[in-house]
């Protein structure tokens, strides 16, 4: 298999330890050599990773969150804010994920849902019933906590996971085809919900996606990953 | 996770424990106040067979009985065939279980006791030494001491008399058939209106030996075992018969109840009109647990129907010998023969010999009604003694080669 | 993961993750000891088989290796039709079984009668088999139920007419009290199967393409449903082949099918006929084998066969018959099934009832009052027994589960398929040699043996059940979770295990039902001192009264049903406003 040169990222932030960073990835199955990587996503950007199915926009996905299916052979470093998550399991890296179903968790709440991603260290009953309502408000779903997510429309499914996400206060926000399921009003409308409040709470962005539309809406560096060898 | 790995170590052995599996040491039965000491508190697993409520309920009154009087507990240990105790001791012996067994005391008779001898695997002798031993009436009752002519060797301690009574439903027909050629008449006369259970199961052998009882030429070779007495010869005209009733069977013998309960069950359908049963009060008893018309009525050969006696035994590895000996002679009192005789309890008949009890006790069985399907004594006619064992293997095989097997 | 920096990061882990790391330890070990729990007395059972068979077995001076016991069996009058019965039987019940749950399903997924299957699939799978072929005996016989509505005034029978409808020569009858219970065991599994693979929209699409709904079904759905309910299929075809209860009741006797046979000679006062049996053991095993061998021949053949017919292109447009044979025979088998089982509880509270009277003659609770004090105990040591025993298959099939989904395929996982054997080796194959085993290390009779001999029986039924909703689970839910903070514990007690909920708890059902179920582990391996319903009922019915069998039947339902109906209405009731639960995976 032969792996084209990524585009590297042109910005580099000033800090060099800030952000998210892939550090000489190298991923093979059954020896062949899937693909190979170093980059760097900064505070408050987003980088978006496109290329075609089996490219190994997947495995990168999962390389970071510390989810590696074993089959694959994987060499590399993830640094978040300077420190190196490699060896962490997935818990332990305040790395969130969207994909492109909202998998809010149907025995739950809302409200259920979001206090499952509260940080534990907010022990104080009242104090994370607080929390979680603000973060509600900020959605636009102010009094919704209690409702059962099975009868929430797909927009606002779509919001409570990215609240449940923030709320565990992430270091990192990982993006796998997060829109693809949303048609298109709506689509536009919570990729720019999304984008802002990433910005505003300077995280990192890795995002996977098909989709043009979503890259340059995004904004930032767009990594095209090869297809496979057995598409040529 | 380790502390709870450490209770649950703790308490594994626990829940493996076997209930009351401290050897004592073997009673001997002739000393019975040390038997009656070393029952005390001892449990005695009886394992009998358990297809009839109102048996079960009896059993359930010895045992109460026998715990209020002498501190034993016993368990009904509730079987669909005999023979399943039986494998039970002999599955212990080849574990080398030789003590503790499971097994503290079985119903039985015939093939199976003979089998247990055989192969050691009872206890004894012990019966003599009972103190109600002296009732059993061992002159007109000879079968309490010879169970299908083996004999007993103190063994097994007899607890029922049974004999072959044949039943009838006086709605539907009169004038039963009173021999085997006027039962093949009868049938010839109403073809699938008579049944008896496939052989090997007891009733259905019975059948067979009581038919070759009846057609053999001198039915004293039937004492000694079948090789000996030339069984070919002397079978011939059973197996002629049975091959003439065969197409005027129920289903045209290509179908056989399993068992006397499913007899009574076809007869109770009207799809036959004459069944039987070892039970002389069995129609007594179906009729008052409704399972019969009230119609019902007894009826047995004129030669004479075959009798026999079944037994408890306790296996050579029991548990609680003492206790099972304790049980074994209460079930011998004749309180507790006659409250077995009552057909509103059982309707067993007794072993005992009622010239041979006090006044009290014989008042005991005088008292009884015995029901309108019953039998009296007298009427139950002449028991016919059952044949060697070997004539009913050998009369099982052949039945078995010639009917069992299909074509 | 580098094992290095795992262990330079353990330093700095909060406790909790620490603890959660030592508890893989434990997890590894899950599938290794269930197999031990499961194989071990399998093992020694099947052992304690062979050996008789080939003429050891010491207590009855047994003590060389011959084949006098093969000879014994093959000299046996009548074994070639016995062995004839029990292929048979196996083939037809397992074959039409089959082919009336794929049909019925065919015809009903996505009517309103997919939904009316569903709801009598619980009761349905309560009956047991025995209490099943005694009330389909009583309707069908010549003097049974239908006979006697219809008797004298319609057929003119005064008295029951003289002909075999039980007992049949060619086992009819026994096939036809299989197939009413199998079916709605195929039922519940490929209904499980069909929530994973998307079998609405596949259905849909068929339509779409101009199929008929139960052809396209039978060409787009059923070749990715039965891969799924394969071994549950052959559990059928060796439970079929080698059934006792049912066949006692319903098979021919002259000769009976094979397993008949061997319990008769297990039970024969001559006690040499234990090697004769023990070499019949292990032949209805190698028969067991042989057939699930050649079924998988015909899997092969019937899918290169039905390849051809699925390319073909028919698109079977006119099924109105087909789909109203299917509701015929779904509504034969479930009325035979609950027909029966009201015959029964009409006998529990019958007085005098002979034929031809359609109804008993008077009515009397005295059966049930005469039973009722000996009730209680049976009860209780049913249900201990049968929640340790389902509690435990469900403890260890999680840890399996859990183990795989933690730590991916492993050796001792990818042999977790051995779990399967005790659902299709035959169980007096290796019940008795069991029995002896236990005997010999001395802890048969106690509590713990009774659990664990059901539990044999209980985790391949629980594993069966939880495998494939537990597998084809959305792993992003965990994922989600893992990378919301939590760790892999609290995934499975916070996410994975509420959402299986219904799933776990129909396994646990099942499980339940099958110990309930159990005769023959819990007599020989209890030596007859845990006295179950169904032990007491089995002896009862030896007596044969149709009363007493009736109160037991109906007990015997009544505590499996109490499982079904716990199982459907406990989260029905946790997440009654939770819209997202209520469809099963």
């Amino acid at each position: 298999m032969t792996t084209r040169p990524a585009t590297a990222p042109r910005d580099i932030a000033p800090d060099p330890g800030a952000g998210l960073a892939v550090e000489n990835l190298r991923i093979a199955l059954h020896g062949r050599e899937l693909l190979r990587l170093t980059t760097r996503v900064t505070p408050g950007t987003v980088v978006t990773v496109m290329g075609p199915s089996g490219s190994g926009k997947s495995t990168l996905l999962a390389f970071v969150m510390g989810l590696t299916d074993p089959a694959f052979s994987v060499q590399g470093r993830v640094l978040l804010d300077g420190r190196n998550i490699t060896g962490l399991p997935p818990q332990a890296r305040r790395v969130g994920i969207l994909f492109q179903d909202d998998l809010l968790f149907p025995h739950l709440s809302v409200g259920g849902n979001l206090a499952f991603a509260l940080p534990r260290a907010i022990a104080d009953r009242r104090e994370r019933r607080t929390r979680i309502e603000e973060a509600l408000s900020l959605a636009d779903l102010a009094g919704f906590a209690d409702r059962d997510p099975a009868t929430l429309s797909g927009g606002q499914r779509a919001r409570v996971a990215l609240v449940r996400v923030l709320l565990s206060e992430p270091l990192a926000l990982l993006l796998d085809e997060p829109f693809s399921k949303l048609d298109a009003g709506l689509r536009r409308q919570f990729r720019e919900f999304v984008f802002a409040r990433a910005r505003d709470q300077g995280l990192p962005v890795l995002m996977v996606t098909h989709d043009r539309e979503d890259a340059e809406a995004a904004g930032g560096p767009i990594i095209t990953l090869g297809a496979p060898a057995d598409w040529e | 996770m380790p502390r709870l790995a450490r209770v649950f170590a703790a308490l594994l052995p626990l829940l493996f424990t076997v209930t009351s599996t401290l050897r004592a040491s073997e009673p001997d039965p002739r000393d019975w106040n040390a038997v009656l000491e070393a029952a005390r508190s001892q449990t005695v697993y009886w394992h009998a067979w358990g297809g009839e409520p109102r048996i079960n309920d009896y059993i359930a009154w010895a045992g109460r009985e026998v715990e209020r009087r002498y501190g034993v507990t016993v368990e009904h240990v509730k079987l669909s065939d005999t023979a399943e105790a039986v494998s039970r001791v002999l599955g212990e012996k080849a574990a080398g279980r030789h003590h503790g067994g499971s097994v503290d005391m079985i119903w039985i008779n015939g093939e199976n006791f003979a089998a247990m001898k055989r192969n050691g695997l009872l206890f004894g002798p012990w019966v003599e030494s009972l103190p109600n031993w002296r009732y059993v009436d061992v002159t007109d009752k000879p079968t309490v001491l010879s169970d299908f002519t083996v004999p007993t060797d103190g063994l097994e301690a007899p607890w029922g008399m049974a004999q072959i009574v044949f039943f009838y439903d006086t709605a539907r027909m009169t004038d039963p058939p009173r021999s085997m050629r006027a039962l093949l008449e009868w049938a010839r006369a109403n073809p699938g209106r008579f049944a008896y259970p496939q052989p090997p199961d007891f009733h259905g052998s019975t059948f067979l030996k009581q038919a070759l009882n009846e057609l053999v030429e001198d039915p004293a070779i039937l004492a000694n075992p079948a090789e000996e007495a030339g069984f070919d010869r002397a079978t011939a005209p059973l197996w002629t018969f049975i091959e003439e009733l065969k197409p005027l069977l129920w289903r045209g013998g290509r179908v056989y109840p399993q068992n006397s309960a499913k007899l009574r069950t076809l007869l109770a359908d009207g799809e036959i009109d004459i069944a039987f049963s070892f039970n002389p009060s069995e129609a007594s008893n179906a009729i008052a647990n409704f399972e019969l018309p009230e119609t019902v009525r007894s009826f047995v050969f004129e030669g004479g129907t075959i009798g026999n006696t079944n037994f408890v035994a306790i296996p050579y590895n029991a548990s609680a010998k003492a206790g099972a000996m304790v049980l074994a002679d209460f079930l011998l009192s004749p309180e507790a023969q006659a409250r077995k005789q009552d057909p509103e309890v059982w309707g067993g008949f007794t072993v005992l010999d009622l010239d041979a009890l006090g006044a009290e006790d014989r008042a005991r069985f005088d008292a009884l009604d015995l029901g309108v399907a019953t039998l009296s004594p007298d009427e139950l006619g002449p028991m016919l003694p059952e044949p060697h064992p070997s004539w009913m293997t050998r009369i099982e095989e052949t039945w078995q080669a010639r009917y069992g097997a299909g074509q | 993961m580098a094992p290095a920096s795992e262990e330079a990061y353990s330093a700095r882990r909060p406790l909790s993750l620490r603890l959660a790391l030592r508890h893989p330890r434990i997890l590894r070990h899950v599938p290794a000891i269930t197999l031990l729990v499961m194989l071990g007395p399998t093992a020694a059972g099947v052992v304690g088989t062979l050996l008789p068979a080939f003429g050891y077995l010491p207590a009855l001076g047994g003590y060389a290796v011959s084949l006098e016991p093969w000879r014994a069996l093959f000299a046996t009058p009548g074994l070639g039709s016995s062995v004839r019965l029990s292929v048979s039987a196996g083939f037809v019940t397992t074959f039409l079984s089959l082919a009336l749950v794929a049909l019925i399903v065919a015809a009903s997924q996505g009517t309103r009668m997919f939904a009316l299957v569903q709801r009598a699939l619980s009761p349905l799978l309560s009956v047991p088999h025995a209490a099943a072929a005694f009330g389909l005996a009583f309707l069908i016989a010549p003097s049974g139920w239908i006979a006697r509505a219809l008797s004298p005034w319609a057929t003119g029978w005064e008295t029951p007419p003289d002909v075999v409808i039980l007992n049949d020569p060619a086992g009819l009858a026994m096939m036809a009290g299989l197939i009413v219970k199998e079916v709605p065991f195929l039922l519940l599994m490929t209904m499980a199967a069909l929530g994973q693979i998307d079998a609405r929209r596949s259905r849909q699409v068929a339509l779409s393409l101009g199929y008929g709904p139960v052809v396209g079904w039978l060409k787009g759905v059923f070749p990715r449903v039965y891969p799924q309910i394969r071994l549950p299929v052959y559990a059928v075809l060796a439970y079929s082949m080698s059934v006792v209860d049912v066949a006692i009741i319903l098979a021919p006797t002259t000769p009976p099918p094979l397993a008949v046979l061997l319990v008769r000679w297990l039970n024969d006062p001559d006690l040499a006929l234990r090697f004769q049996a023990s070499a019949g053991a292990v032949l209805q095993l190698l028969l067991v084998a042989g057939a699930i061998g050649i079924w998988r021949l015909g899997e092969i053949v019937v899918a290169r066969l039905g390849r051809r017919w699925i390319e073909g292109g028919s698109r079977g447009r006119r099924d109105r018959a087909a789909r109203g044979l299917a509701g015929l025979l779904a509504g034969a088998c479930f009325l035979s099934v609950a027909l029966g089982l009201v015959g029964l509880v009409v006998w529990s509270f019958a007085g005098l009832w002979s034929y031809p009277d359609t109804l008993p003659d008077n009515w009397t609770l005295r059966t049930w009052m005469r039973q009722a004090d000996s009730l209680l105990a049976p009860v209780i040591t049913t249900v201990t027994v049968g929640v340790a025993a389902t509690g435990i298959a469900l403890l260890l099939g999680l840890g399996c589960l859990e183990n795989e989904v933690r730590f991916g395929q492993r050796p001792t996982t990818k042999s977790l398929w051995l779990l399967y054997l005790p659902l299709i080796t035959p169980q007096i194959g290796f019940l008795f040699g069991l029995q002896t085993f236990l005997t010999a290390i001395d802890v048969d009779r106690s509590w713990g043996a009774v659990v664990l001999a059901h539990l044999v029986f209980v985790l391949p039924y629980v594993f069966l059940a939880l495998a494939d909703p537990y597998r084809t689970w959305d792993r992003r839910y965990a994922i989600t979770a893992q990378c919301l903070g939590a760790g892999p514990d609290r995934v499975f007690w916070t996410v994975r295990l509420p959402m299986l909920l219904i799933p776990v708890l129909t396994a646990a059902a099942i499980g339940f039902a099958v110990s309930v179920g159990q005769y023959l582990p819990t007599l020989l391996i209890g030596a007859g001192r845990f006295a179950t319903v169904t032990t007491e009922a089995v002896a009862l019915a030896s007596g044969g009264d149709r009363r007493v069998i009736g109160v037991y039947a109906l007990l015997q339902m009544a505590l499996p049903f109490l499982g079904f109906a716990l199982a459907v209405g406990l989260p029905a009731l946790l997440f009654r406003r939770r819209k997202g639960m209520t469809h099963a995976p």
